[in-house]
């Protein structure tokens, strides 16, 4: 490894006792300052790797390194680099805010003459200040997951994991974590491992994006070069009445391939084919459409080109499976 | 790295919990006294069955007992705190920010030392307050403490393995009856030589029967068998050290 | 039925009295040695005890079971219906009072197994589970008051030690000319409980000895009096209030 904050995985696999492989040979090598995003449904691997690459899990097979150090061999070592946030807080409700800062400033042996003073800097950074002193057993779920935060960040990590940040979160705090992430990449040079299914927030804010489905990476790279793979946009059409979907389906089909969609129909356009083209053909055969949109390629369509399901789709199939969790 | 911030911040945090929350101090402090009261009180006359002979008086036989009883259960208590830290998921915190996780366990049995020897001096000040007489000199009551705090180290690290095992606070009536029964299968009202029938051939068996009476002596200023009691006691603080220990690996190999 | 359906309401009430008592008659059983001891089986001396236990069990399972229906607002429900309070009343203590009962029986079947002599013969056990059948309906009543009052399970365990204190304060393991501590004594004397396990334990080994049965029965008429009417407007004042 070459440099001391970045991350190394090699053929890594998680399985469970009695259960699927949670991860199922997964390879990935995260730069260091970079912000990798890791998208993908619920039960699809995400929560499992972050539990490996942060030392609380064991990897059944494989290898992984963090900041140069083995997960398995060297965990006291890659646990004084990292900072982590979990999917679920993991906080006590009977102490305040302030003295989960105080016992994790100690844990992670910040100097004393320094603790009470970056707990005040992270409460505040992090809206908390004037909630510090009461329980957290009275802390609401957004008010949880920023002290989950402000507590990864107490010794200042070299490399970060946010498991699933803002999920739940109301959109204002999920812009001011967005902005969050940003600056500690941009000031501090942190890594970020960040896992998500929002594919927004892989948009946004990864430098590059590893989409994980059923423990296995199907695709990754830069959320431009993935988007550019797809290459061709889409083409939906909204029937007038539901009765002219048929003929819709069969005029469109003439131009691209079918998609699955519920709301409208959709195709991906063939190779040199525009709206104008698809305009022109709607008024020569008189075809009766309401509207007609074209969609440049998003990472659902990157992901439903790579597994042949929606993100969403894919999600609402694990929760009726295995209920939520990564 | 060092061990001593991990051990010193779960230490402090656990006996701030221990301290601070009433539904966790008030059984932990009534209930030794409640003993004391109820058996000290209680069973008084019992000093005059025949062949009981303890000079310093009942009151005295009895609050070796509920030292050590209080010892053990503050040792569980502070087990059952694991439990619900592993159940909500607070200990994944802490094996995350610990670098050397044995700390994790270190502190946890310091926050039980602690957390008895509160109980403990509260103990000793009714006792002496009901006019406890004894016949050990300092010596001899050092002795009687460490006794107890080897006794604490026992009590939480089988309570501490047993909750790192099953990460549940369902698990508590296993972490408690084993040892209630141990305590409760020890000379507790009599010495061991007035002790007839099955439960004679028990308390003859159990461990603690020899520490208590080791403790009882030492308060009487002429304690029996010192070395084995010793023996004993710190021989299960080892055995359950070691439990508590695979314990923890096996909640490290679980993910928390 | 809910209180048949639930082991976790009937096993410990059974187990916990019996293993205590087992306990204790081993340890304690040199103390029939001392002058003035009632009897030369320590194990008829303490089988009165978990009958009086085992009721206060049941005052704990009341307690829990009707303010679990306060919280998920089955009480609510219920204030809508023509169904009468005193008729609610009974029905929530019926299942405690079968459930003493079954105790009882389970108790006695213990004792006899163990070799216990019934001095009062047959018509003292069965004088025996009626008061068993009193007992547990008084304690209950006790449990439904506090449920209506407080309208919290959490809040009915925490007092469990307070009923303890009772238990313990008491004649329980020593017959009270034999408690050598004063203040013990005169709490011990103080203490209901005394009476009743005083009443129990006649039944066993002495036969038939009134004043010890009036006192018991007197007591636990009282104690259900005052119980089943606390209980009573605790609850229309909750049926009010809804």
């Amino acid at each position: 490894m070459e440099a001391d904050n970045g991350i190394e995985v090699e053929g890594l696999v998680r399985e469970y006792r009695k259960g699927p492989r949670a991860v199922d040979g997964i390879d990935l090598t995260v730069a260091p300052g970079e912000i990798y995003g890791f998208l993908g449904p619920n039960g699809a691997g995400k929560s499992t790797t972050v539990h490996v690459l942060t030392t609380l899990l064991p990897p059944t097979a494989g290898t992984a390194r963090v900041g140069g150090f083995d997960v398995v061999k060297e965990g006291p070592k890659v646990r004084t680099l990292i900072g982590v946030a979990l999917q679920e807080a993991a906080l006590d409700p009977l102490l305040t805010g302030r003295d989960h800062l105080r016992l994790q400033a100690t844990l992670q042996n910040v100097p004393k003459s320094k603790r009470a003073g970056r707990a005040e800097e992270l409460l505040h950074r992090v809206g908390l200040a004037d909630a510090a002193d009461r329980k957290v057993a009275g802390y609401s779920g957004g008010m949880k997951r920023r002290l989950d935060l402000a507590l990864a960040l107490v010794h200042s990590p070299k490399i970060l994991f946010l498991d699933e940040p803002t999920t739940g979160l109301d959109p204002q705090s999920r812009s001011a974590l967005w902005e969050e992430v940003s600056l500690l990449r941009r000031e501090a040079g942190v890594t970020v491992f960040l896992t998500t299914q929002y594919l927004e927030e892989a948009d946004v804010l990864a430098d590059r994006v590893g989409i994980i489905d059923q423990g296995k990476i199907v695709a990754e790279g830069t959320p431009a070069a993935l988007k550019a793979e797809i290459g061709r946009p889409s083409l939906h059409a909204i029937p007038r009445r539901d009765a002219d979907r048929p003929e819709i389906e069969g005029f469109l089909a003439r131009f691209g391939e079918p998609l699955e969609s519920s709301r409208d129909v959709a195709i991906r356009l063939r190779d040199g084919l525009g709206l104008t083209d698809i305009v022109r053909a709607v008024d020569a055969d008189g075809v009766d459409i309401a509207d007609l949109e074209l969609r440049a390629p998003t990472l659902d369509d990157v992901f439903l080109a790579k597994t042949g399901r929606t993100l969403e789709g894919a999600t609402e199939e694990a929760a009726v499976e295995h209920g939520a969790g990564g | 790295m060092k061990l001593w911030p991990v051990v010193s911040g779960v230490a402090r945090r656990t006996l701030k919990n221990a301290l601070t929350n009433p539904q966790i101090v008030l059984p932990t402090m009534l209930f030794p006294l409640f003993f004391f009261t109820a058996f000290a009180g209680g069973l008084s006359q019992l000093r005059h069955v025949p062949g009981f002979d303890f000079p310093p008086g009942y009151t005295a036989f009895q609050f070796v007992f509920v030292l050590l009883q209080s010892a053990a259960f503050s040792g569980v208590f502070t087990g059952f705190g694991v439990a619900r830290d592993f159940e909500n998921g607070f200990a994944k915190r802490l094996l995350l920010a610990a670098p050397r996780r044995v700390g994790i366990v270190l502190g946890y049995a310091l926050a039980a030392l602690l957390r008895w020897a509160v109980v403990a001096t509260v103990l000793t000040i009714v006792a002496f307050a009901v006019g406890m007489r004894i016949g050990g000199g300092p010596v001899d009551l050092v002795g009687l403490y460490v006794l107890a705090m080897l006794v604490n180290f026992c009590g939480f690290f089988w309570a501490g393995g047993m909750a790192m095992r099953f990460r549940t606070i369902q698990a508590a009536p296993l972490m408690q009856m084993p040892v209630f029964l141990v305590l409760f299968f020890a000379p507790v009202y009599v010495p061991l030589s007035l002790l007839q029938g099955w439960i004679e051939g028990v308390a003859t068996v159990n461990p603690l029967t020899y520490v208590l009476e080791t403790g009882r002596g030492f308060i009487a200023g002429n304690p029996p068998h010192v070395l084995a009691a010793f023996a004993l006691a710190i021989g299960m603080g080892v055995a359950f050290w070691w439990w508590a220990f695979l314990g923890l690996r096996k909640a490290e190999a679980a993910g928390g | 039925m809910r209180t048949a359906r639930q082991p976790a309401s009937f096993i410990p009430p059974l187990i916990f009295p019996v293993a205590l008592m087992t306990v204790n008659a081993a340890g304690l059983r040199s103390s029939t040695h001392l002058q003035g001891f009632p009897t030369t089986s320590f194990l008829a001396f303490a089988l009165a005890v978990p009958f009086i236990q085992g009721a206060l069990f049941s005052t704990m399972n009341a307690g829990t079971d009707i303010a679990r229906d306060v919280q998920t607002g089955f009480i609510n429900r219920l204030s809508l219906t023509t169904l009468r309070n005193w008729a609610l009343l009974v029905g929530q203590l019926s299942g405690v009072v079968a459930l003493g009962i079954v105790q009882a029986l389970f108790y006695l079947a213990v004792g006899l197994t163990a070799g216990v002599h019934f001095a009062s013969g047959p018509a003292g056990i069965l004088v025996l589970l009626v008061y068993a059948a009193l007992v547990s309906l008084c304690f209950g009543a006790l449990g439904a008051f506090l449920a209506y009052r407080l309208g919290s399970g959490e809040s009915i365990q925490a007092m469990f030690p307070v009923l303890f204190v009772f238990l313990f304060i008491s004649s329980m393991n020593a017959p009270r000319n034999l408690i050598g501590v004063g203040w013990f004594k005169t709490a011990a004397t103080l203490n209901p409980v005394s009476y009743m396990i005083e009443c129990v334990r006649s039944l066993i080994i002495v036969g038939w000895d009134p004043e010890a049965l009036l006192l018991g029965f007197g007591f636990i008429v009282l104690i259900g009096i005052v119980s089943l009417a606390l209980a009573s407007r605790a609850l229309r004042l909750r049926m009010t209030r809804t």
